[in-house]
């Protein structure tokens, strides 16, 4: 129990934690047919790659990890701004659309 | 004490990740998402990324759920969506087939290479040893605002890429009644 008690987290455990985060992002975008949760789905994939990153960055001692951390943040907003734009125009003109049903790339 | 706070922070990650992907109700699953970006900012603050942390809550939990939330609104989605029937049998063992072998792939080989993470940067001075408060948020802005100015330059431009182009996506042209 006193061993246990002082285990510190390594960044192999914080890696690992990101692999799993990383793995149930990517099952919810294969199963769900939603695109907004489908979204949120990559959401959790880049929060992943940024949780690993942040414990590299501490593990290495490079402040690097950090700030590209800081970059995918920004990229992620634009990226969300500009996906809930599209699927806000498809919904728009289809309701209650699915993934499935949008296959073709045209209205 | 780590232990105790990754422990909690990970299993708030991860009930907030499973809640994402098994819950019908696109609202229940965007307030999941919400405990799972909490957890990643505490784990960005055990591993003394302080200002990202801020960022974290601030950024993805305050303004892209809050977006995900005023869109699921918008569209009329929140109600349940029927998730026991499943179009295309083999997808879901499919799926799971696939997220299992990336989790496996990815944990046998940070396992296998734990040892080769050596510390090579100049190291992150944090606020214990100098015993000043905001030395992560100079870092970071030294390493922002220095080393890669050019890529936050850019960043911008893609953020007024990012909005106009979203403004001229969902804009309705007056009088035809047509989306563009």
């Amino acid at each position: 129990m006193s061993s246990l008690a002082a285990a510190t987290p390594t960044t192999t455990w914080y890696l690992i934690l990101a692999a799993v985060l990383f793995g149930i992002g990517a099952v919810g975008v294969l199963v769900r047919r939603n695109p907004l949760v489908m979204f949120m789905c990559i959401e959790l994939m880049l929060n992943a790659v940024n949780l690993s990153f942040v414990a590299l960055a501490e593990k290495m001692g490079d402040i690097g990890g950090q700030t590209t951390v800081f970059f995918v943040m920004v990229v992620a907003a634009a990226e969300v701004v500009v996906g809930l734009g599209i699927i806000v125009s498809i919904m728009r003109r289809r309701p209650g659309v699915t993934a499935d049903d949008v296959s073709a790339l045209r209205g | 004490m780590e232990l105790v706070v990754f422990v909690l922070a990970a299993a708030m990650i991860l009930v907030g990740a499973i809640g994402v992907i098994v819950r019908s109700n696109p609202v229940h699953a965007a307030l999941s998402l919400i405990l799972t970006l909490f957890g990643v900012a505490v784990m960005f603050v055990a591993q003394n990324a302080h200002f990202l942390a801020a960022v974290q809550v601030i950024v993805y939990a305050g303004a892209i759920v809050v977006l995900f939330l005023f869109v699921i609104m918008l569209l009329g989605v929140d109600r349940s969506e029927d998730l026991s029937s499943e179009p295309f049998k083999v997808q879901r063992p499919l799926a799971a087939i696939v997220g299992l072998g990336v989790i496996g792939l990815v944990v046998a080989a940070v396992v296998s290479s734990r040892d080769a993470i050596s510390v090579r940067g100049t190291g992150l001075n944090v606020a214990d040893t100098l015993g000043d408060g905001d030395t992560n948020i100079k870092q970071l802005a030294r390493s922002v605002f220095g080393d890669y100015v050019v890529a936050f330059e850019v960043t911008s431009v893609l953020l007024v890429v990012a909005v106009v182009g979203t403004v001229l996506l969902t804009r309705r042209v007056k009088g035809s009644g047509k989306d563009t």
